[in-house]
């Protein structure tokens, strides 16, 4: 914990502790919170990063036109309704009496200017909206939205689209965003401007983050919360240190291994919950011949038997139990159980390690083959110990696969596009942005070719033009009944075809003093207005 | 002395032009900056395009010509993680690292120099035995285990001491010191403790050696045939001559203290420049790791010249030796 004072002040403590008998640890005020995330917060502006945490820590000074609630759905924000006029117009209600913190009024005016300003050079958050929708102001509280093509999912990202005040971004050289590219940053970059529930009032990148109460939110607040503090603490030993001695009350992540000691002690406790994020293994099907395979002159992920064989042979609730300490959600679809409502009728292929060399030696197989794994080590939960598990449950159906387990950056360096999609083998996990299936079919399931061109992250090169063709279908359908229905096709095809060996869900792990009580949402954003220290 | 002066300037700036070469052809192989800088979402386009605004397309001798260049100006680039200036963001966390630098040198020599004088005048006492066996777990533990252990007894178990951070810190000028809160005292007690610990240990045996040596020495026999007391002996003669050996080390040690208290930041989740450069590293934040290893460059450079001055205040005989050569 880091903060300045003056030298003034100083001496006066000094003067009284010198008179005081010497103290213990400060008692914490009954509405301080104090947080502690094992990532950072960099610049302030709410278009420089499209990531869950940046964006999580900004709501809570920032808001969209829309919000989503304690269960993810869709609720109003600073618009309080919305309808679509026809096809390619929708119409959005403003929410009257709205201030930002600076006292500054928000209106028709602070929409548009942020519209543009999300779809500057520079700014990261270009896709929460289509490139060539048209705003249009009607009246001070009235914002029109025209589109050329229909987009029934057009507001879905939009809670994390946060609206900028057109004032005081002209008054303090904000109108362009800050890039990532900047190299000399304005001041206003570590500063912010929201209409939320707080605003900053202090903020060292990487260090500390102070957050108090916004008194003239439009909102009536849920919490009961003075002062905010965010800390970063790297280290998964010292955070947990620091909210077992009391120095911190919400950490986030919290190692499996330290879950027991949280839990047995009376003064902390654990919150967990299925996270929005699907961790998969996905297998290059593009190259005529594996780079790190003994079989030459064919590529054995090209047949679909071979990948169900891979699929038969993984013995996921192994994984869930010894590897994830049961707090994971096995799954057969990349993308979560809450994410789609069609998502129970669809069951991952049985576990089956007879069945898997019976299809392997169907395919030509009957010795299997040698294949090196691209794992990260520091990513997602346990993510080199679920390949080392895979490694040896593929060895008992004779792939012999060879685990090449690196730091985050290098194995995104390797196995990403800037890579040049360099992997036979690969653990990936994938969260849709937009909590929306058309996202995780156009980014993991649509043909590339070899620049990349398609689906970005389509890593290993899968390609049905069927699949395809359903994304284009569920991209305009606007009827809902009827782009479930095309989602769960484009699903069935690629379960039918193993595109993918869906694993799991993982679990989001805070942990928390026995006194807060705070909303866990699956996407794991931490939002203090629902926060309370009792 | 000039002349010494002055070829010990052309090795630092040799051995500083070393450093960064190395370091830059190793930043080829640290991972992808771009990846780290934006969302996961971002288009292709978008992440070859900021690539070539980076400069990161260029040959290497073009980035490294222009590194060069900036550098001799003093400017290190902005951090691609933190958009901040990479000299301002080494000049906000250089007090952090180098209070705790301090106070884990001042806890080493104040514990080791006296642990050391005790277990050499008397090193068949009981006392000395058992700091010689504890001295041990010093050497031998890593930094990191200590670190935990020592949070885990004075901060969750005693709650006494704070497990992380640095606490209430003062800015004077541009410097801002945790020394002059109680918070900030009670925040750098265990990191010093943490970091210092080898280098007592080291001081400690180091010390206790070179003094059972001394005390075998004919002045020291001829000092005490002539009547002087016990004290003189020990302090004012044996003790001065160890000292030598004890500066070597120690200065030696100053340099690794500063530079690879990464360890001790990392746990404590200490605000210094060693945390800084493991975020870089991870981060694949390639201004932040090229300005920090030429800092530890010069630093180490500087060291060494500091120590090879301080013989010469030390000794008489060095200073009159190279007068005479």
């Amino acid at each position: 914990m880091t903060s300045t004072i003056s030298p003034a002040r100083v001496l006066r403590r000094s003067v009284m502790l010198a008179l005081v008998a010497q103290g213990a640890a400060t008692a914490a005020l009954a509405a301080d919170f104090r947080f502690a995330f094992q990532g950072t917060l960099g610049a302030l502006d709410p278009y420089t990063l499209n990531e869950t945490f940046t964006l999580g820590m900004l709501g809570n000074v920032y808001e969209g036109l829309t919000r989503r609630d304690k269960d993810l759905e869709i609720i109003p924000g600073l618009a309080t309704s919305w309808e679509q006029i026809d096809d390619l117009t929708w119409r959005f209600h403003l929410r009257e009496g709205v201030t930002f913190a600076n006292g500054n009024a928000f209106d028709a005016d602070d929409v548009l200017f942020s519209a543009d300003r999300v779809r500057a050079d520079g700014s990261n958050l270009a896709a929460r909206l289509p490139a060539d929708a048209e705003f249009v102001k009607v009246d001070p509280y009235t914002v029109d939205v025209k589109l050329t093509t229909p987009n029934p999912i057009l507001n879905y990202e939009w809670d994390t689209w946060y609206i900028m005040d057109k004032e005081w971004s002209e008054a303090n050289d904000m109108v362009a965003p800050v890039s990532a590219k900047d190299t000399s940053p304005r001041p206003a970059a570590f500063t912010a401007m929201g209409t939320g529930a707080f605003t900053f009032e202090s903020h060292e990148p990487g260090v500390k983050t102070v957050f108090v109460p916004n008194p003239g939110w439009w909102d009536t607040p849920e919490h009961n919360l003075d002062r905010v503090t965010y800390t970063t603490i790297a280290a998964d030993g010292t955070r947990v240190a620091a909210l077992l001695s009391g120095d911190v009350d919400l950490i986030d992540p919290v190692p499996v291994q330290d879950i027991p000691r949280i839990e047995q002690n009376a003064d902390t406790d654990v919150l967990t919950g299925p996270e929005l994020r699907v961790v998969y293994l996905g297998m290059n099907q593009m190259r005529a011949e594996l780079a790190t395979s003994d079989i030459k002159g064919r590529n054995p992920f090209q047949d679909p038997k071979v990948r169900k064989a891979m699929y038969q042979a993984i013995d996921i609730e192994a994984i869930k139990s010894r590897v994830m300490r049961g707090l994971s959600t096995p799954t057969a679809l990349l993308i979560a159980q809450e994410l789609f409502s069609q998502a129970s009728d669809f069951q991952r292929w049985p576990y089956d390690p007879e069945a898997a060399k019976a299809l392997l030696a169907e395919a030509g197989y009957p010795d299997g083959f040698s294949v090196t794994l691209d794992c990260p080590n520091d990513r997602y939960v346990n993510d080199e110990a679920i390949c080392q598990a895979a490694v040896a449950m593929l060895a008992k159906v004779g792939v012999k696969v060879t685990l090449n387990a690196q730091t985050k950056s290098l194995w995104a360096a390797k196995i990403l596009a800037a890579g040049g999609f360099d992997t036979d083998f690969y653990l990936l996990a994938w969260t849709p942005g937009s909590l929306d299936s058309w996202n995780v079919l156009v980014n993991l399931a649509t043909c590339r070719d070899g620049t990349g061109k398609g689906g970005p992250f389509n890593v290993g090169g899968y390609c049905n033009p069927k699949v395809d063709d359903l994304a284009a279908q569920i991209l305009g359908e606007t009827d809902a009944a009827r782009r479930d229905d095309l989602i769960a096709e484009a699903y069935r095809i690629l379960h039918e075809d193993t595109a993918y060996l869906p694993l799991h869900q993982q679990n989001l792990v805070w942990g928390k003093r026995a006194n807060v009580e705070i909303a866990q949402r699956a996407d794991n954003q931490v939002l203090f207005y629902w926060a309370r220290v009792n | 002395m000039i002349s010494f002066l002055l070829s010990r300037a052309v090795q630092a700036i040799a051995t500083m032009l070393m450093v960064t070469l190395i370091a830059f052809v190793l930043f080829r192989y640290v991972g992808d900056p771009v990846n780290q800088m934006v969302g996961i979402e971002t288009s292709l386009a978008d992440r070859a395009k900021l690539r070539e605004d980076l400069g990161l397309n260029d040959p290497m001798p073009v980035q490294y010509a222009r590194f060069l260049v900036r550098a001799a100006r003093f400017d290190f680039g902005t951090s691609y993680q933190q958009k901040e200036s990479v000299a301002v963001l080494i000049g906000a966390r250089l007090p952090a690292t180098l209070e705790l630098s301090l106070i884990s040198v001042v806890f080493a020599i104040a514990a080791g120099v006296p642990l050391g004088v005790l277990a050499g005048l008397h090193p068949r006492s009981l006392a000395a035995r058992a700091f010689m066996a504890l001295s041990l777990l010093g050497v031998s533990l890593p930094t990191f285990l200590i670190g935990i252990l020592l949070i885990f007894v004075f901060s969750v178990h005693l709650g006494w001491l704070p497990s992380f951070g640095r606490g209430q810190t003062v800015q004077i000028g541009g410097w801002s010191t945790g020394l002059l809160t109680a918070s900030g005292w009670r925040s750098i007690i265990l990191p010093a403790i943490t970091l210092g610990l080898f280098q007592m240990t080291l001081i400690m045996r180091l010390v206790r050696a070179e003094i059972m040596e001394v005390l075998r020495t004919d002045y020291i026999k001829f000092a005490r045939a002539r009547g002087l007391p016990d004290r003189i002996v020990h302090f004012g003669h044996a003790l001065r001559n160890t000292l030598i050996p004890v500066i070597t080390v120690t200065g030696l040690q100053i340099g690794s203290i500063i530079a690879f208290s990464i360890i001790t930041e990392t746990v404590f989740q200490w605000p210094g420049m060693g945390l800084l450069f493991l975020q870089a590293v991870q981060n694949a934040d390639v201004p932040v790791m090229a300005a920090y290893l030429m800092l530890i460059a010069a630093l180490f450079v500087t060291i060494n010249l500091a120590v090879d001055l301080l013989y010469m205040a030390v000794d008489p005989r060095i200073r009159i030796g190279r007068a005479a050569a």
